[in-house]
């Protein structure tokens, strides 16, 4: 079965970057179809595409919109470019390798909801590829394809800007986003209101992830029922599953949003390396809670991932082989989570902190029995009781992993050293070539 | 557009430096609306930073007046976010990523090297002014991992004998 390829189609292509090449393969047509179109039946043609957010919570995309208060102007788009989630890199593959896409996406989505400005906030060590949107951006001013006149024929104004981040995976979270982009440090607000009430400099505004707006295109094109019937339920489309850690062939896999994991992992990503056996899998993103070998026959789309206790989040799957120590691993995600905290929250501020150093301690051999036991509950003290959902993210996976993997735990406890000692990262962590879309890197 | 506020810098900075900031800060702040000129914070102490090397208290000031922002808040700023830095540092950054895809990868190994290698810890400067070393979070280069940023220049699938081509090159 050949496989509709969305986001990826393009990749690889020589000068797949720039305005020509991408006019050449029939871009902007698809906005040029949109300003044809009611703007209202755009957002009806989005809802009906079953298209889910691609940064995190897998939300609606044309609910979000319709939550819009009507009569309030200016409104407002920011697309969430600062991927930092651990385990998730494909929305610099799309700015790198087909920035027009998202440009033409981001034009639609100003159009359909009556938006005039809209800000891009990419990462602050994404510097290349800051370049690389910058660069066409510019082409697509010069070409009068953005700017006063959308095509150079509507009447419609969209001026697009790149913002970009300093070093702070919160700034991912919305509405430390806003909070970034209004010039000050990334602290979330309260929720609610929700941004597209209360957004940027107080206004209506739209949080999009970049992957999530690079589809509108094509949802234009060939319309919401097809992009619907590529997925499954609820969720439309194809997605960029971004697979790391021991397997033959990570990469980014453009892939309908149901892939089953475990054929990613078998067939697509060649299986795992040294032909060892899957210990364990997060599968949306250092946050999402961790599935044990025996759960991974499952299908990756949003609502399937919840009901099997985990998430989608932001298509990030790390996968890790039998010769790992999920101590290690929870030690060092653990770790991630309280050097992110911004401090607002006690729960989160105090106890991510606690938690590294009780991992720590554990896997340094000093750790008792009791130790696992008191982790688990202040993850559970920590869960639902902070302002956003970082708390949860770092509560998730240790509470997944000391279930899961308890006996591992409490292994490191009785025995009071790493079983895995010196290789506790995995037998084999040489560095594979990685599939990205067609592309080898 | 409306011009810079006409405020003095600080005497100790460099005239034309600080010329040549304002000059950059009227590019920059036109991306945001004339009653908003505060959310161009990040992106002036960015300048400042590539400017003077460091964001001094001077710098911060600077930048602070020009957004017209109080310099409590342009400190916020300057020392929330990691890749912003008030003192100064080496000729040059290296950021190294240890999270959990790059150490699945061997990112340990390649981390230890990088201290004994430089005999520097994580965050200290070579004695020679030459290289500061720094350990970061993840660069989203988890499937080309490991990876570390050299002056903002992502290197990917990192291994020692990479690592000591990279460092060879800088002066
Ligand atoms: C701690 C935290 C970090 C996040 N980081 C990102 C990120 O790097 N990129 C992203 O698109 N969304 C991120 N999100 C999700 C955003 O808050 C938001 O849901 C998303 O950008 C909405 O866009 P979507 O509906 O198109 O997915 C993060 C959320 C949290 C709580
Ligand atoms: S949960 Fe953590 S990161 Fe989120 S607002 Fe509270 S302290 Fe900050
Ligand atoms: S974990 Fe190192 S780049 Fe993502």
């Amino acid at each position: 079965m050949s496989e509709t390829r969305i986001l990826t189609a393009r990749w690889g292509k020589p000068g797949s970057a720039t305005l020509a090449s991408y006019r050449a393969d029939g871009g902007y047509r698809a906005l040029d179809k949109a300003l044809s179109q009611e703007p209202a039946a755009l957002v009806e043609e989005v809802k009906r595409s079953n298209l889910r957010g691609r940064g995190g919570a897998g939300f609606a995309t044309g609910l979000k919109w319709s939550f819009l208060p009507k009569d309030v102007r200016p409104r407002y788009l920011t697309v969430n470019a600062d991927e930092s989630e651990p385990g998730t890199f494909k929305d610099r593959y799309i700015i790198e390798h087909d920035p027009h896409q998202l440009i033409e996406g981001i034009a639609i989505c100003c159009f359909a909801n009556d938006i005039h400005l809209a800000y891009v906030y990419i990462r602050g060590e994404f510097a290349r590829q800051a370049r690389i949107l910058e660069a066409a951006l510019e082409e697509a001013r010069q070409a009068g394809i953005i700017g006063p006149r959308l095509l150079g024929k509507k009447d419609f104004e969209v001026d697009i800007q790149v913002h970009r981040g300093a070093g702070a995976y919160i700034c991912g979270e919305e509405s430390a986003l806003l909070e970034s982009l209004e010039g000050k440090k990334g602290y979330p607000r309260l929720k609610p209101p929700f941004p597209a009430v209360v957004g940027l400099w107080g206004k209506p505004t739209i949080i999009n992830n970049v992957e999530t707006l690079a589809n509108l295109p094509w949802i234009v094109e060939h319309g919401g029922q097809a992009f619907a019937a590529l997925g499954t339920g609820k969720s439309g489309g194809t997605r960029l599953f971004c697979v790391s850690g021991h397997v033959n062939r990570p990469g980014v896999y453009e892939k309908p949003v149901h892939q089953n994991l475990r054929q990613l992992i078998f067939e697509d990503c060649g299986g795992i390396v040294g032909g060892r056996k899957v210990k364990a899998v997060i599968p949306g993103g250092s946050s999402a809670p961790v599935l044990a070998a025996s759960e991974i026959d499952v299908s990756l789309e949003f609502d399937a991932l919840k009901a099997a206790g985990t998430m989608a989040g932001s298509g990030g799957v790390i996968v890790f082989d039998e010769s790992t120590c999920m101590v290690r691993a929870l030690h060092r995600i653990a770790r991630f989570y309280a050097e992110e905290s911004c401090g607002q929250c006690t729960p989160c501020r105090e106890g991510t902190p606690w938690m590294e150093g009780v991992l720590e301690k554990l896997e340094a051999g000093h750790g008792q029995a009791a130790d696992v036991a008191r982790l688990e509950q202040m993850a559970n003290s920590i869960m639902g009781m902070t302002i956003c959902a970082l708390g949860d993210a770092a509560a998730m996976p240790v509470q997944s992993f000391v279930k899961k993997f308890k006996d591992e735990f409490l292994q490191h406890a009785t025995e009071h050293r790493c079983p895995f000692g010196e290789t506790a990262w995995g037998l084999d962590q040489s560095s594979r070539p990685a599939r990205v879309g067609e592309l080898s890197y | 557009m409306s011009s810079p506020k006409a405020v003095p810098a600080a005497d100790s900075l460099p005239r034309e430096k600080v010329e040549q900031f304002d000059r950059e800060l009227a590019a920059i702040t036109r991306r945001y609306p004339e009653d908003r000129r505060a959310s161009a914070l990040i992106p002036a102490l960015r300048l400042g930073q590539e400017l003077f090397g460091h964001l001094s208290p001077e710098v911060q000031r600077l930048a602070a007046t020009r957004l017209g922002v109080t310099p409590g808040r342009a400190d916020e700023v300057a020392t929330f976010y990691v890749m912003f830095h008030t003192r100064p540092q080496g000729r040059h950054v290296v950021e190294m990523c240890t999270n959990v895809s790059c150490c699945l990868t061997g990112a340990e190994r390649i981390w230890a090297h990088l201290q004994r290698k430089l005999g520097v810890k994580p965050g200290e400067t070579t004695p020679d002014g030459r290289i500061t070393l720094r350990e970061v979070e993840c660069l989203g280069s988890c499937g080309t991992a490991p990876a570390m940023l050299v002056d903002e220049e992502m290197h990917e699938r990192l291994t020692v004998e990479k690592v000591d081509e990279i460092l060879g090159r800088l002066e």
